[in-house]
């Protein structure tokens, strides 16, 4: 297992070192951050001089060097727009992201897994036939209507909830949460909410799928013939079982709930990283838009170690190890 | 393209056919009335798209055609020249209808044509890696996981911003963000045919690699594959209207159904609610229909089929 | 002499003085403003923003406060003057205080102009303003500043800049001011607190030397999303929001507890066209073939002209928000002509323009714009290529996200503009006309900083000598009079093809109003109790 995480953890650093250079060739295709910055009344050696100042004078080889050797000592750049290091600013507004993602997260399990159970449960009855129906078109609702109808419906015509920002927010251990708040819970609740819409859809269609096939295996049709009580059935052995696609699905499809939150957190000008990757897209801010995906491959890595590893856990039939071998 | 391909044997090992594997396959799509209506709703939906300069009443891309003297008119408001815009006008002096009409074309070939292509680079990866296996494998899983790592929306996003805009980039960048989910399937599936004793018994029976991959495993992939190809479709369309709106999509000139939304966006404190509302009407229907036609494609092609 | 720069500055200048007489004692309110950017540092010097910009009018003064018509007033100046040819006098007004207690003397100005050009890692500071310029102290409370040559719009240079205070700002990082710790002024409005990406928190400075701020606490929230902003003003998250989308106003209007207030801007949206190369990459004969450029001809340009209509742009574009534009900047600025008008909608005239220049069947040419920049920019250039069509000008349209498109229009085919027609707006930040004659009309000339902006590479000596001549005038009715003449010889020439001048919309909750800026800026002490 040990020889598995290593070799993993190898891997993954040449994935980093590749995606390092993908990333940083492919942002240095676009346009030229300078005419993003200077005024429109300045002169070409005022744009001379800022250039050099940003480094963008050098050639991109040089720079690409540059951004490895301080990549190595933990320095993602300094931030064009912000003057200060992009890393640190990333970290600065992850909370806000992390909290929304977990929210949704949180969203799609509790409301996703009952209604996912009940529509394998009872497959043909009515209420089982409108939640899929419902969940094929949340899964088919692009997010960004959904954003502003739920603005429309419930901050401007409704009145009950903010339609935009965090709230009050606590500090815990240096980091600021919204959640531990009233204020800051309902601003919470509808970009939460949106976020997590897709997700429930998943999550219901995941449950009902695995409860299906579960309901045919042998181990349930054993435990019945046991005589254990439905209730027990339902909560230990088929939740069980059904837990891990939807954990392992759950873990990979975290990282594009971090994705989406660039569409949401957008509308709801939530002030978390995905707002600020695509205000540095759009403005050109190289060193938060590499940051910020070096940032999200390293996280996925993680995630993706963490999801085998709980895996193997669960479900004592898949073995860690290279598989051919 | 479900109906044609399956008879190749999708199905049929897995249960004796009762009758032709395709009149069998009939009987089971239409086991569900709502998925008989939302395949007829999607027919429908690529003759409007396929004949559109047929069918639409006006060629919303002819600068000589379109007046701003006609815009935002309610639905149902004559034109300058006597037309009647059924669907009322949009910000630029299209006909809304029209513009859904020409919308969909443009939208349902992005999703089509980026599946399509998707759908056969990832094939050809996922059936490399799971029969090759060893090195090439682990290599192929690794580039699959990081690419399934950034999510779609990411990928495409940066791309585009790299890329310009243009249907053709757009679709680049779609099947950039999407080929490795189908190498995924397919490779998943080709793994459970791999060990199967008919394979094993090709190869002992010395049949060439390609014979085998061809003719043995790639047909039992088919079934998932056209399940995720469906979904993926609607997928491909909605991530487009999303990157219209976040403003990296299509060029405003010829927009698709996503950048039809985006634009009517703008209008919806304003009461003028066709702008935004019909086009996400239609842009909803041809993905949900596309939804139901998999979700049914996944029951009926393979019961036990997970993700 | 009170040395304010124009006579309508001069009028202003007593009604100041009557303003902060009447200024009342105020209940304690708060402020929320919704705002459609967002300020990258708290540094004033850190880059030249607009949002910056706007932040550090309400923290800090700068010698000269410019008005919301732009023009310069006493601020921590109360005069200046031309000394002799090349030095300015500047007077400093006594007994003001910064925020964290310190005195406010001619040292805060002296090492204020010694770090604004030297911010580490400012993506684009303010040296632009500073250069060629040497700062002097005379005593406590008067500066002198040189110049090498005769520089009559020191005023317009040195307002821009904010003044931090020696004690704890010049020494202070740009994180330092971020944090709150060097971030002192002398402006109405305190630093409080800095949540980037969420809000900026001001206090009232209840010692200002001006007018008195009236709120109490004031947070701007960056809501970007132009519908989004409008939800927060209906849902009552925001007090008032800047940026309203022309599209929404008819619905805001209609509604009883809302309340908007619309000025013109001294931005000018406008097509530059390509006067420089024989062959234009985005100019084909009909059917694609190679032409020689017809935009060099004088017809061909004022058929273009002739075939927008701007009112209908105005109309059904803009809603109204806008107006049909004749020159570089709108009436009552210092420097404009009173002689030129929009030019009017006459499609036949362009036709026959056309015929004239021996294109009766027109040609195919692309126009190419931000779609991201400028108030409904993507569907001006939209409506201009309808127009141009229907004169017989095929014309396709090609819009981009500004982070592509400004670097393309500069520089994009190796280092000369890329596109045939574009485009573009220019705000005059100076707030007088040489702005824009220096920077899109005259020659592009590198070395003296002239053209900067001059996309259409329009080159015309007799212009340049007339912007020349006025920028190194020191009379200022005489300056007015070359500034105005040098726009009419350039419109005369269609240099440029103004389309209009945008107007700026704000929106408040019932019971406030906004004092409209031509530069485009929202700030809490322009936010006013009916």
């Amino acid at each position: 297992m040990s020889v598995f995480i290593l070799r993993r953890l190898l891997q993954s650093a040449l994935v980093m070192v590749a995606m390092a250079m993908i990333v940083f060739f492919g942002v240095h295709l676009v346009g030229d951050p300078v005419y993003m910055f200077v005024t429109p009344d300045m002169d070409q050696q005022d744009i001379e001089n800022v250039t050099r100042a940003l480094g963008l004078d050098r050639p991109i080889w040089e720079q690409f060097w540059l951004f490895i050797a301080n990549a190595l000592s933990g320095n993602l750049g300094q931030s064009f727009i912000f003057g200060e290091p992009a890393l640190g600013l990333i970290i600065q507004r992850m909370p806000a992201t992390l909290e929304l993602a977990f929210a949704a997260l949180l969203m799609a399990v509790v409301i996703g897994i009952p209604l996912g159970l009940y529509a394998g449960l009872y497959p043909d009855s009515l209420a089982s036939r409108t939640i899929m129906a419902g969940s094929i078109v949340g899964f088919s609702l692009p997010t960004f209507w959904v954003g502003i109808m739920m603005i429309m419906v419930f901050a401007v015509m409704l009145g009950w909830l903010p339609s935009t920002g965090r709230g009050d927010t606590v500090d815990v251990f240096g980091i600021q949460l919204s959640f531990l708040t009233l204020d800051g819970l309902r601003h919470l609740a509808l970009p939460a909410l949106n976020l997590a819409l897709l997700k429930i859809s998943l999550v219901i269609r995941l449950t009902r799928a695995g409860t299906r096939e579960a309901m045919l295996q042998d181990y349930i049709k054993f435990a019945r013939a046991k005589g254990l009580s439905r209730s027990r059935i339902v909560g230990v052995h088929l939740l069980k079982n059904i837990l891990i696609p939807v954990v392992t699905v759950l873990g990979l499809e975290f990282g594009s709930l971090i994705a989406f939150s660039v569409v949401t957190e957008t509308i709801f000008a939530w002030p978390g990283m995905g707002k600020l990757l695509i205000e540095s897209i759009q403005q050109l801010d190289r060193p938060i838009i590499v940051a910020y995906l070096m940032m999200i491959v390293f996280l996925f890595v993680v995630i993706n170690l963490v999801v085998d590893i709980l895996y193997s856990v669960l479900d004592p039939r898949v073995r860690l190890g290279d598989r051919g071998q | 393209m479900a109906s044609t391909e399956t008879p190749a044997g999708g199905a049929a090992p897995v249960r004796p056919a009762l009758d032709t594997p395709f009149r069998r396959f009939l009987s089971d799509f239409t086991d569900s009335r709502l998925a008989v209506l939302a395949a007829i709703l999607l027919v429908t939906i690529i003759i409007l798209a396929v004949f559109a300069p047929w069918l639409a009443p006006q060629n919303p891309y002819d600068l000589a055609v379109v007046s701003i003297f006609d815009a935002r008119l309610p639905p149902g408001s004559q034109s300058m020249d006597g037309v009647t815009f059924w669907l009322g006008t949009d910000g630029a002096g299209r006909d809304l209808l029209s513009a859904i009409i020409y919308g969909l074309r443009i939208s349902l070939s992005v999703g089509v044509a980026s599946a399509i292509i998707a759908l056969t680079v990832g094939m050809i990866v996922g059936l490399l890696a799971a029969y090759a296996g060893g090195r090439i494998e682990g290599l192929i899983m690794r580039i699959v996981d990081i690419q399934l790592s950034l999510p779609a929306v990411l990928i495409a996003l940066i791309l585009l911003a790299i890329l310009g805009k243009g249907i053709d980039k757009i679709i680049i960048a779609l099947v950039i963000a999407q080929w490795a989910y189908y190498a995924r399937t397919v490779r998943a599936s080709a793994l459970v045919e791999r060990r199967r004793e008919y394979v094993e018994a090709a190869a002992c029976l010395g049949l060439s690699h390609a014979r085998i991959v061809f003719r043995h495993i790639l047909p039992n992939c088919i079934a998932p594959l056209i399940v995720v190809g469906t979904v993926q479709t609607a997928h491909a369309i909605a991530l487009e209207a999303t990157l219209s709106f976040l403003g990296v999509g299509l060029p405003q000139t010829e927009p698709s159904l996503g950048l039809l939304i985006s634009n009517g966006f703008e209008y919806m404190l304003s009461g003028k609610y066709w702008i935004a509302v019909f086009p996400g009407v239609a842009l909803l229907i041809t993905i949900v229909t596309i939804n139901i036609v998999g979700d049914q494609l996944r029951d009926v092609l393979n019961p036990r089929l997970q993700k | 002499m009170k040395s304010a720069r124009t006579p309508l500055a001069r009028a202003l200048m007593g009604a100041a003085c009557a303003i902060v007489a009447f200024s009342a004692p105020a209940a304690a309110e708060d402020l929320v403003i919704g705002l459609d950017s967002e300020a990258t540092s708290i540094d004033p010097h850190f880059h030249n923003l607009g949002p910056n910009n706007q932040l550090g009018f309400m923290m800090f003064d700068r010698l000269a406060n410019p008005d919301e018509r732009q023009n310069f007033k006493p601020g921590l100046a109360v005069s200046w003057k031309p000394i002799d040819s090349t030095t300015w006098e500047f007077k400093l007004r006594e007994g003001v205080k910064f925020h964290d207690g310190s005195d406010f003397n001619a040292d805060d100005v002296i090492c204020t102009f010694e770090r604004a050009p030297n911010v580490p890692n400012s993506p684009a500071g303010f040296g632009t303003y500073i250069k060629g310029k040497t700062f002097e102290k005379i005593d406590d409370f008067t500066v002198h500043v040189k110049t090498e040559a005769p520089y009559p719009v020191m005023v317009n240079d040195l307002g821009n800049v904010a003044i931090i205070s020696n004690e704890t700002g010049c020494n202070g990082t740009t994180e330092a001011f971020n944090s709150g710790e060097a971030a002192a002024g002398t402006g109405p409005y305190k630093f409080a607190e800095y949540v980037p990406g969420d809000r900026i928190v001001l206090e009232a400075n209840p010692d200002y030397w001006g007018e008195k701020p009236i709120w109490d606490k004031v947070t701007l929230k960056p809501i970007k999303s132009g519908p989004s902003r409008v939800a927060a003003l209906l849902a009552g998250d925001v007090d008032i929001i800047n940026g309203v989308p022309t599209t929404d106003i008819e619905t805001l209007k209609g509604r009883d507890n809302v309340a908007l207030s619309q000025g013109v801007s001294n931005r000018v949206i406008y097509l530059h066209l390509d006067h420089f190369r024989e062959n234009s990459p985005f100019v084909k004969a009909n059917g694609g073939g190679d032409i020689k450029n017809p935009l060099q001809d004088l017809r061909v340009r004022q058929a273009i002209s002739k075939a927008i209509s701007r009112e209908l742009i105005r109309d059904r574009v803009m809603e109204g928000l806008a107006i049909p534009a004749g020159q570089l900047l709108p009436e009552g600025f210092f420097g404009v002509s009173e002689n030129l008008k929009a030019e009017a909608y006459d499609v036949e005239g362009a036709k026959a323009l056309l015929a004239e220049a021996g294109l009766p069947d027109g040609f195919e040419l692309t126009i190419h714009g931000p779609n991201d920049r400028y108030l409904n920019d993507a569907k001006i250039a939209e409506a201009i290529a309808q127009m141009l069509t229907r004169a017989g000008i095929k014309t396709a349209v090609e819009t981009m996200p500004r982070s592509v498109y400004f670097t393309r229009a500069s520089t994009g085919a190796d280092g000369l503009p890329e596109f045939s027609l574009i485009l573009v707006g220019w705000g005059a930040g100076s707030g007088e006309a040489s702005s824009p004659l220096r920077a899109l009309i005259a020659s592009f000339d590198n070395d003296k900083g002239m053209g900067t902006a001059n996309r259409g590479r329009y080159s015309n000596p007799e212009v340049d000598k007339l912007i020349e001549d006025a920028l190194s005038e020191v009379d200022d009715e005489k300056r007015a009079g070359l500034l105005a003449k040098a726009t009419e010889v350039a419109i005369g020439d269609l240099a440029i093809i103004p389309i209009h001048y945008q107007v700026n919309t704000w929106a408040s909750r019932k019971g406030l109003k906004y004092i409209p800026r031509t530069d485009e800026y929202t700030v809490a002490y322009g936010v006013l109790k009916d």
